[in-house]
């Protein structure tokens, strides 16, 4: 592991006034003719690497423990269901485990928790599992946070993967943290990219910092290496009509199926059109100046036969719902076509959409980061385009019926 | 009842770039705020105190300059606020975090309820609370839309699990996360403001913990490391529609024509 080493030699106040212009996140202070890195410190290395050479170096630290990587075998995905009905996340997760487990020639496993799932987990070998380990009680026909946390617990104890995938949905992204730091081990959260090494490193790439970079993750020194994805990241493998590989039934203690959580009452919610499903989208963003400026965005949409979404300050200023919005914090989309409208395309925004097909965006700022991402990029005032563009389409097209 | 709120300074613009030039990381401003998705989780701790008596108690990890969050989280009703700062905190991923919240926590005092928002607009995880739960050993809940039938043993929360809604009883002491758009928080009281100094906040380093071994916190803690960074991917075949706004429209309604969009 490498720490930042300051060598207080090197610093004078010109060196330091240097350092401290090139941190972005505030973390270099010099008081008393000494050199400070705070808290607010995210190791992006700008200092070691830009700064006065040898101002702040990296220093290599032994880890005091060091895992046998040899001892974790396989790559594991929790299979998300609801009653033994598979979420399309675990399919698409299940594909990447296999495509990653090439590298390694590890196994790749699912993870099943549930009652009466002996039939449904068949339906898993189809999408590339190897094994799938069932935990088959009455007391997990629901989920419950503590016995499903337990049974993830031991089939971790028993088959030591080496890696671990779940699915970014409010159940993953509940149970994934609490399982991870049981075992005191490393999550990152909504990978956007998974690359395998030999050594069995699973790379794990996501926006970070909050701002409009790449992060490339690795969990060197412990396993299992927990990630979530989230729903339309990756895609399906194809099913296999006749897949070699088994169900394992598993057992956990009693005890271990006890629950200070009690569920009272479920509560089915109304079938809704997701935007993650939609194929074509119609996004607004910033660009629009007034909340009644939107009906022409909806106008448009309405006559592509497409969902409105909308960018995370449109939902902070109470213009839309949060379920209509694109991005890390709110929905990912894998449209067909998608339209932005004076969107500026955050990476957090452009971790939500930048699967889709077809990208068409316009916005006035020609520096805008969604135009690195477009396929079509129009510059130009959405407010003179948009009404044009809706004017053509009332008279010119009839919208086809598959799209 | 005692209720702890963790909260976070998060940095007032998204705009974090890589300079294409030099390489460097460029942020516009220096400008920080609270954590919009903390403000649920302060409001309906502070509603929560309102009704059922007790005290708020503002909790943040972060540099000096996080004191203005907690500031202000007293300003919306919260009793009083700690800072958890020390140089050994830096590089810290979320396990490390949340274990940091965690010590914290043991310090701050015995508790009933902790609370706390969605996810962070910079680090947008979502997974901290579950962790520090994890590590306080209580019982949590994600996405919680509402909190009702509270009594000396526990509450009933409203958990959104995507397809379907769970009420679900959860015993105290517990940590809940309240989902976004929950409850209208409150502004800031300027009459607050007015009474109280900046000593409102009190600070808590590494020596005030049980474990202060240095090595489980900050980046020696952290099981992750960023291995490097760098800008997201371009679209390489782009095509560039200009013209006058009218000649883009029409451009974009024979591409969409063409790709049999119309």
């Amino acid at each position: 592991m490498e720490i930042l080493k300051i060598n207080q030699d090197k610093i004078n106040e010109e060196t330091a006034r240097e350092l401290i212009s090139l941190c972005p996140f505030g973390a270099i202070s010099y008081d008393n003719n000494k050199l400070d890195i705070s808290a607010a410190c995210r190791m992006c290395k700008m200092c070691v690497r830009k700064g006065p050479e040898g101002a702040v170096t990296l220093q290599e630290v032994a880890d005091a423990v060091s895992v046998d990587k040899n001892e974790w075998r396989g790559i594991a995905v929790f299979v998300e269901h609801r009653n033994g009905e598979i979420h399309n996340v675990t399919k698409e997760l299940l594909g990447k485990a296999k495509e990653l487990a090439k590298v390694t020639g590890h196994p790749v496993y699912a993870l099943m928790i549930g009652s009466e799932i002996a039939e449904p987990a068949k339906e898993l070998l189809r999408y590339g599992a190897d094994k799938v380990f069932i935990y088959d009680d009455p007391a997990f026909a629901e989920y419950l946070l503590e016995p499903y946390a337990n049974a993830f617990e031991d089939f971790i104890h028993k088959i030591k993967p080496s890696s671990i995938m779940v699915g970014a949905t409010n159940i993953g992204r509940s149970l994934a943290p609490r399982v991870a730091a049981r075992f005191r081990t490393g999550l990152t959260a909504d990978c956007t990219k998974l690359e395998m090494k030999e050594n069995t490193d699973l790379v794990q790439i996501r926006p970070a910092f909050g701002g409009n970079i790449m992060a490339q993750i690795v969990t060197t020194n412990h396993r299992p290496q927990f990630c979530t994805v989230r729903y339309k990241i990756f895609e399906q493998a194809a099913p296999a009509d006749n897949p070699d590989g088994e169900v394992v039934p598993m057992t956990l203690a009693p005890e271990k199926l006890a629950s200070r959580i009690q569920s009272l009452a479920i509560e089915e919610k109304p079938k809704e059109i997701d935007i993650s499903e939609a194929s074509v989208i119609v996004a607004v963003g910033r660009g629009f100046k007034n909340p009644a400026d939107i009906s022409m965005a909806k106008e448009l949409a309405d006559l592509l036969g497409a969902q409105l979404a909308c960018t995370r300050p449109m939902v902070e200023g109470g213009w839309f719902g949060p379920k209509k919005q694109i991005g890390l914090s709110g929905r990912t989309v894998n449209a067909k076509l998608i339209i932005t409208l004076g969107v500026s395309g955050s990476v957090q925004f452009a971790a939500g959409m930048r699967n889709s097909e077809c990208i068409l965006a316009v916005n006035s700022d020609p520096e805008a980061p969604i135009f690195d991402i477009a396929h079509y990029a129009v510059v130009g005032d959405l407010y003179e385009i948009v009404p044009e563009l809706i004017r053509h389409c009332r008279k010119g097209g009839s919208l086809p019926n598959e799209i | 009842m005692e209720i702890i709120v963790c909260i976070k300074q998060v940095p007032g613009t998204s705009q974090v770039e890589i300079d294409p030039e030099t390489g460097t990381l460029k942020r516009d401003g220096v400008d920080s705020k609270l954590n919009p998705y903390d403000l649920y989780a302060i409001e309906t701790a502070v509603e929560l105190v309102e009704k059922y008596g007790g005290h708020v108690h503002a909790l943040s990890m972060g540099p000096g300059q996080a004191k203005t969050a907690l500031l202000e989280a007293i300003c919306m009703g919260a009793d009083d606020g700690t800072l958890v700062s020390d140089r050994s905190f830096a590089g810290a991923d979320v396990l490390s975090t949340s274990y940091t919240l965690s010590q914290a926590i043991r310090k701050v005092g015995s508790f009933d309820l902790i609370l706390c928002g969605k996810q962070t607009t910079d680090g947008d995880t979502a997974q901290v609370g579950a962790e520090v739960a994890e590590f306080l050993n209580v019982p949590h809940a994600n996405n919680v839309m509402a909190l009702s039938d509270i009594t000396e043993k526990g509450l009933t929360a409203k958990v959104n699990l995507d397809a379907y809604i769970a009420d679900e009883f959860i015993p105290f002491p517990a940590l809940i996360c309240m989902d976004a758009e929950v409850n209208t928080p409150r502004l800031p009281s300027y009459l607050i403001r007015k009474k109280i100094g900046d000593d409102a906040v009190r600070l808590i380093t590494l020596n005030d913990f049980e474990d202060s071994d240095k090595s489980h916190y900050g980046l020696s803690g952290s099981p992750t490391h960023v291995e490097r960074i760098f800008p997201p991917e371009k679209n390489v075949s782009k095509e560039v529609i200009t013209g006058t706004s009218a000649e883009q429209a029409l451009k974009i309604f024979e591409t969409l024509k063409k790709r049999k969009f119309i």
